[in-house]
């Protein structure tokens, strides 16, 4: 099936202020906050893992080249309270990840939100304290 | 045919107020709403109007939570970090410029997260915090940068597991010592109250001094002995520290094995404990300070069960590949076989 980059949002570009959490595992150091992508792709792998997971995700952009993009997120114990499993997502599933990019520029970023096939929409914030979440990432 | 009332005149009246204070006790008793959940318990807030009973005598056991959540403990800012930053919320973001430049060792930071007051360096101490390259606070960089040890999944230690991601932990009491279990990292401390003392020798330490004692052994935990200043007030004492592998928190503090920290655990109420940390570390720091300042616990359901928060070398190594080692600056592509499942 053919995959492109539906859309691309630079929001907040150009403000002068943007959020940044402080209380993540690892710091906000790596990402440039001002950007939020919005990318649809197809799953290449997602890795159950301590202390953090990742997806691996194929996108073909308009000129039909493939570009891996990886999004990490929390550990798995941490975002089962989110809706996630080990079982989330498989090889070859369709997904639309929106996250938040690296600063250097390559493929790289933080979860914030995927969209399912079916649908279904999961996030990374705003789950209660204890879970380690929450306000672990910006929102 | 008449419709027959749901209830019986001549029952209501008994009924229907205990039912109502049932229901009342119910919705506002935290501990009753607590059991009500079990066994899927989740975590509980303070709520405006409540009010917790006295607090217990010479008691500090249960599950305890940061009231205000994960962001009412100190987390990547630092220890004693009373930064200016401009919050949307307690604990939430703060504000920065987008066009902070890029530095040959990272990015620039907002100089609203310095410590309005630094700890009290020593020169050994100024030297040593500058070796330390964190991802977190005032002089954070990206992950491909840093070389903080507990993102090898090296231990944190103490103090740092009560400095940075302070999260569910619970406190065991037996007539002889105290056991305190941690989420983050998985970890527990065993700390003494049988009457004995503190290693004499922080830097060469070990339990009482007797002929059959067991040699001196620095540790990632340290050393813990525990006393009741009052019926309230549980005050810890630990020494015999490894050495300064370890960070006192996030930003990259140092601490050194000549390191004593007192913990003050007092109880204000039956729901809410009070935890405070002081440093006294005369090789790293000029004289003593605090680096926890009554943080402010909340008694949770005994049904509730504390996650695992590992920190697996095995899968961290993959992370790093594929995603920290990547995000720095001058980072290189990834490359070679990957055969990590």
């Amino acid at each position: 099936m053919r995959h492109r980059v539906i859309a691309i949002f630079a929001v907040a570009t150009g403000l002068l202020v943007v959020c940044v959490s402080l209380f993540a595992h690892h710091g906000a150091a790596s990402f440039d906050t001002t950007k939020k992508l919005t990318l649809k792709g197809s799953v290449v792998e997602w890795f159950w893992a301590n202390p953090h997971c990742f997806l691996r995700f194929d996108v073909k952009d308009e000129n039909g080249q493939t570009v891996q993009w990886v999004v990490e997120t929390q550990s798995g114990p941490n975002i089962v309270p989110l809706g996630y499993t080990k079982q989330t997502f498989k090889p070859g599933d369709e997904v639309t990840v929106t996250l938040t990019p690296v600063r250097n520029g390559k493929p790289l970023g933080r979860l914030l939100s995927v969209v399912l096939l079916n649908g279904k929409k999961l996030g990374t914030g705003g789950i209660v304290s204890g879970s380690g979440s929450g306000s672990d990432y910006p929102q | 045919m008449p419709k027959r009332p749901l209830i019986e005149n001549h029952l209501t009246v008994p009924l229907i107020a205990p039912l109502i204070g049932l229901i009342a006790v119910l919705t506002f008793s935290p501990r009753a709403r607590a059991q009500a959940r079990l066994p899927g318990a989740v975590y509980d807030f303070d709520r405006k109007g409540e009010k917790p009973g006295p607090a217990p005598k010479r008691d500090i056991s249960g599950i305890w939570e940061p009231a205000n959540g994960v962001a009412g403990g100190i987390q990547g800012k630092g220890a004693a970090a009373m930064e200016s930053c401009k919050r949307d919320k307690p604990g939430g973001k703060y504000t920065v410029d987008p066009n902070a430049p890029v530095t040959d060792t990272g990015y620039a930071t907002p100089d609203c997260l310095k410590p309005d007051v630094e700890p009290p360096y020593t020169p050994l101490g100024r030297e040593t915090l500058k070796a330390h390259i964190p991802v977190e606070g005032y002089r954070m960089v990206p992950d491909a940068l840093t070389n903080d040890p507990i993102l090898k999944c090296d231990p944190g230690g103490f103090p740092r597991m009560n400095l940075h991601n302070f999260r569910t932990s619970e406190i065991l009491q037996t007539p002889t010592h105290t056991v305190i279990l941690y989420k983050f990292q998985h970890r527990w401390r065993q700390i003494w109250t049988d009457g004995r003392e503190l290693p004499n020798d922080p830097q060469n330490p070990a339990w009482g001094n007797s002929a059959d004692a067991l040699p001196p052994e620095p540790r990632w935990w340290g050393y813990s002995v525990g006393k009741w200043a009052d019926d309230y007030t549980f005050v810890v004492q630990t020494n015999g520290f490894y050495d300064d592998r370890t960070w006192l928190d996030n930003a990259g503090l140092p601490q050194s094995d000549a390191m004593q920290v007192e913990e003050t655990y007092h109880r204000v109420d039956a729901d809410h404990l009070e935890l405070s940390i002081k440093i006294t570390d005369p090789k790293i720091y000029t004289k003593s300070w605090v680096a926890l300042d009554k943080l402010r616990l909340r008694l949770q359901s005994p049904h509730l069960e504390i996650q695992e928060m590992e920190c697996s070398p095995s899968d961290q190594e993959r992370w790093n590949k594929y995603f920290g080692s990547q995000t720095g600056p001058t980072a290189a592509p990834a490359t070679g076989p990957d055969k990590a499942k």
